[in-house]
């Protein structure tokens, strides 16, 4: 059979599941919608976050990243996974004694504010649709990639199957489709990344087979530095970014992955305090699976990339790379007219995508209308690292398939998440807490449905029309985050004389100097856009470090503040020793 | 009302998380990136050892502190009798 007929009987049979699923846990009150009823255990627990956390972008992505960064690339590894000890050790089992739905329930009690409350509820919203806008785009994109439909199809496609399974399941019928979808996409990066490292090494575990000899008795990464070396780029174990800003965006990447909504509110449903702790252990061991076989991947397909085009004939080039050429993720310029690929440092393009020309060059190449001055000839999409790898390693043609269904997986599950917690916000931090607290049970639940039906509407409305800044969406949520949540609830547990003024002015602050500093030297928005550029950052930090700026921010005006301030009322400080003790915390309390 | 029973259940917790979040530390922002070049001149098999905590490493150590403190934690309600 076909790809094609592949890729359409597996990705209908998940979908299917994912539905059925959905149909058997729909939710009955708003505490199974918002929390799937408490009763979720922690490996089921584990699972979901892994899959919640894990995104289009991490499934096809990150591979590539690393690969064509290099040591660079560490910052995403260490900074996506490390802030998962900070969730486990400072904030999970806290925020689950404390036993309410969504994040802004604990500032707007923690801080007795309302005003606090709403800047928690405006954060949330920001950061979780910046972050949906592009994995509504990503479903779109593996649909087109994968079974030949236009990217704003699969945008509807995708839209319309979450939206069924958020509407129905709420938190209960998201847990358990991600359970799911976890095992869909760690079965297809896996089988695909276990026969590469076979061929390259013959170990048969990616995370070793990185480490060890190919044929010819040479360490891989040696190999690959001294091919990198030899081609004029840094070595691929060197990076090219200043020490300095590696280490603020990897703490940047830290505390934003341990303040992002989607990832805290997984913890609320959980039965126990114990378990809240246990489930971030399991949704760090899922998720670090992935995310150490992410960069074995990346050295086995750029030693393979430059081992097979340099200097090779385009006549004598294998079939992927002529195939890949066709759907525009390589392109080949001959600049020099001897016929042969010559890969070096230097964008290939003028632009960052290829514009081709209808017309066949003389060795069969599609022509490019955009080549640029350098010597380099190839470009290379960082995307064909994960989905070139099966038809590389001669895979059958269920398993290529097989990746498809699970970049969907991937994208489809982080999208509920934040979906969720978006429809959440309005139903329950903005309507049940703020505009109408004497409605029932049951109008909550619809409310909560309605909005999670505005939410897909809008999160794909910018699948379709993605805005400019889609781009810096990842510097933007995750600096936000960073530089909001994560100080003012890390503070709100460990110091019982952090007030409502300290929090909210921290808050704000670090949320106002992250915007400018990204508005300005990301966007170009704000100053002279000639001067937004690397000499002119503050102390060499990129914008995508400067979340953990922003953080530092925050926590030091929110001490400072708190301290000329009045401290806050009993009740409070009885809440904060309360949550610093385990027992008593009981199933997610209703109210 | 807080105890004194929970003001040393408060105290160990808050030891354990100095030293766990110390190791935390270290392995990624210190072997992994502030003495990475030191630590690259030990090689671990094919690894430049510097690398090996940056892309490999720090993960693996990340998940152990966890169920470390996951253990530590349960016997710390257990001893205090705090357990659920």
């Amino acid at each position: 059979m076909g790809i094609q007929t592949w890729t359409f009987i597996l990705v209908g049979i998940t979908f299917a599941l994912y539905i059925g699923i959905a149909i058997w846990s729909r939710a009955g009150s708003t505490k199974e919608f918002y929390v799937a009823g408490g009763g979720v255990s922690p490996l089921a627990n584990g699972l979901a976050t892994a899959a919640d956390w894990m995104s289009a972008a991490s499934f096809l992505g990150m591979a590539g990243i690393i690969a064509f960064s290099g040591y660079d690339g560490s910052v995403y590894l260490m900074g996506w996974t490390g802030g998962y000890v900070l969730l486990a050790l400072l904030l999970a089992p806290y925020l689950r004694k404390f036993g309410k739905f969504t994040v802004p329930d604990f500032i707007g009690d923690r801080y007795y504010s309302n005003v606090a409350r709403t800047v928690a509820i405006v954060a949330a919203l920001f950061v979780s649709f910046t972050y949906v806008a592009g994995q509504m785009r990503g479903v779109g994109v593996v649909f087109s990639r994968f079974l030949d439909v236009e990217v704003n199809t699969g945008v509807y496609i995708g839209m319309a199957v979450v939206l069924f399974y958020a509407f129905l399941g709420g938190m209960k019928g998201i847990t358990y489709t991600q359970v799911a979808q976890y095992c869909v996409l760690i079965f297809a990066f896996m089988v695909p990344a276990i026969f590469i490292s076979l061929m390259a090494t013959g170990n048969p575990v990616p995370q070793l087979g990185m480490g060890a000899a190919g044929s010819d008795g040479i360490y891989l990464l040696d190999k690959l530095d001294g091919l990198m070396t030899d081609l004029g780029f840094t070595a691929y174990t060197d990076g090219t970014k200043s020490k300095m800003d590696v280490f603020f965006i990897t703490a940047a990447l830290m505390m934003g992955t341990a303040g992002l909504p989607h990832v805290i509110i997984r913890f609320f449903t959980v039965p126990k305090v114990k378990d809240a702790r246990k489930s971030a252990g399991f949704a760090l061991l899922f998720i670090a699976i992935l995310y150490t076989t992410a960069p074995a991947i990346a050295v086995f397909a750029r030693t393979n990339l430059m081992e097979t085009v340099q200097n090779t004939p385009y006549k004598e080039i294998p079939a992927w790379f002529t195939k890949w050429e066709d759907t525009g993720l390589i392109a080949w310029t001959d600049k020099n007219k001897d016929g042969k690929i010559q890969y070096a440092p230097g964008n290939a393009l003028a632009d960052a995508k290829p514009i081709f020309e209808t017309k066949r060059g003389v060795n069969g190449e599609r022509l490019i209308a955009n080549p640029s001055p350098t010597v380099n000839e190839l470009y290379v999409d960082r995307d064909i690292t994960v989905l070139a790898n099966p038809e590389i390693a001669n895979l059958p043609n269920w398993i290529i398939a097989l990746v498809a269904a699970g970049g969907l997986a991937a994208a489809l599950s982080t999208a509920a998440g934040l979906l969720l917690v978006i429809s959440t916000s309005i139903s329950h931090d903005l309507v049940k807490k703020q505009i109408a607290p004497e409605i029932s049970d049951k109008k909550e639940l619809l409310i909560a449905r309605l909005s999670s039906l505005v939410a897909v509407l809008v999160a794909g409305y910018f699948g379709i029309n993605p805005p400019g800044f889609v781009a810096s969406v990842v510097a933007l949520a995750f600096g936000l985050a960073a530089s909001s949540f994560f100080p003012a609830i890390v503070l709100g547990i460990f110091s019982k004389r952090m007030n409502r003024e300290g929090a909210i002015t921290g808050m704000l602050a670090g949320l106002a100097i992250t915007c400018y500093y990204i508005a300005r030297f990301k966007l170009g928005w704000i100053g002279n856009p000639d001067t937004a550029t690397q000499e002119y950052w503050w102390f060499g930090i990129s914008p995508e470090g400067f979340g953990t700026v922003g953080m530092l921010v925050n926590f030091s005006i929110a001490l400072v503040v708190s301290s000329v301030t009045t401290a806050p009322p009993e009740h409070v400080q009885e809440i904060v020793e309360n949550i610093r003790i385990p027992s008593g915390a009981g199933e997610a309390i209703e109210h | 009302m807080q105890t004194e029973q929970h003001k040393k259940y408060w105290r160990f917790n808050l030891t354990y998380l100095a030293i766990l979040l110390a190791i935390w530390f270290l392995v990624s922002y210190g072997f992994g990136i502030l003495w990475v070049e030191q630590l690259n001149t030990i090689r671990l098999g094919g690894f430049k050892l510097g690398f090996w905590f940056a892309q490999q490493g720090s993960i693996y150590v990340f998940v152990l502190l966890i169920f470390i403190y996951v253990v530590l934690m349960n016997r710390l309600d257990k001893k205090f009798n705090l357990d659920e």
